[in-house]
């Protein structure tokens, strides 16, 4: 699991790559926070095109990463969600939760 | 009720997470004789990574212990995927398998069973405390065309 951040004007990125297992995002979530604490961002970008595998513990990052823009009186998206971390959004209900483009 | 299996493998390997991503790709090596479709496979390999990642987090969450794996073929192109740890087991299934519950903080979701029910047919837990916990999953994959 890598993630490459890119920040503009208090607009931050976040691309997310390999697979997002518990193994991946236990890293995952710590550089979310540690960036997301660095950047203070208004918006917040998370693009899936490159992951190529996503359980529930996508779930527990995403909601996460929602919780601190929230905190942070931002607001999040999430991009390019493939197929098979589509039907596990789906499956758990996130899907409403989070705006997905 | 047992059935008896077409074809079978198992597989042991110790709780570190690391082997998560191997459990999914055995269980996809061992499905491929069945010629599923891609969101077939996909399904399979999402259901075991939950439940390997339960036996990971919570059957042993200060040591590290055995996960077995055992996938067997059953008739009617039904496949069977067993995951079973020998941790320290759950005190109530049926909370356990409820959405959003979890014991394991913010770093987990309370989704894994809703995710294994979604995408597996059928989910059994068995489950004794200081004994383990056994989670039998089953899917009927799609009769594909003789090519």
């Amino acid at each position: 699991m890598e993630i490459r951040s890119t920040e503009a004007d208090r607009n931050l990125l976040l691309e997310l790559s390999g697979e997002l297992d518990h193994h991946g995002a236990k890293k995952a979530l710590l550089e979310l926070e540690q960036t997301l604490d660095a950047a203070l961002p208004r918006r917040l970008v998370i693009d899936f095109k490159e992951v190529t595998f996503m359980d529930s513990s996508g779930i527990a990052l995403l909601l996460r990463a929602q919780q601190k823009m929230t905190l942070l009186d931002g607001g999040l998206l999430v991009r390019n969600i493939p197929p098979q971390a589509r039907r596990v959004l789906d499956a758990a209900g996130v899907s409403r939760l989070i705006t997905i483009k | 009720m047992r059935t008896k299996a077409e074809n079978y493998v198992v597989l042991e390997f110790p709780s570190h997470s690391r082997n998560e991503s191997f459990a999914r790709s055995a269980a996809a090596c061992f499905a491929a004789q069945m010629d599923p479709t891609l969101n077939e496979l996909e399904d399979l390999k999402t259901a075991v990574s939950e439940a390997v990642t339960n036996a990971i987090v919570h059957a042993y969450p200060e040591a590290i212990g055995s996960v077995t794996l055992k996938f067997r073929t059953l008739p009617g192109n039904v496949l069977e995927l067993t995951v079973k740890d020998r941790g320290r087991g759950i005190p109530d299934v049926e909370q356990a398998r409820q959405p959003m519950f979890t014991t394991g903080g913010g770093e987990r979701s309370g989704m894994g069973f809703t995710i294994m029910e979604s995408f597996m047919d059928q989910v059994t837990v068995r489950s004794a405390v200081g004994k383990g916990t056994t989670v039998v999953m089953r899917k009927r994959l799609a009769p594909r065309r003789t090519k």
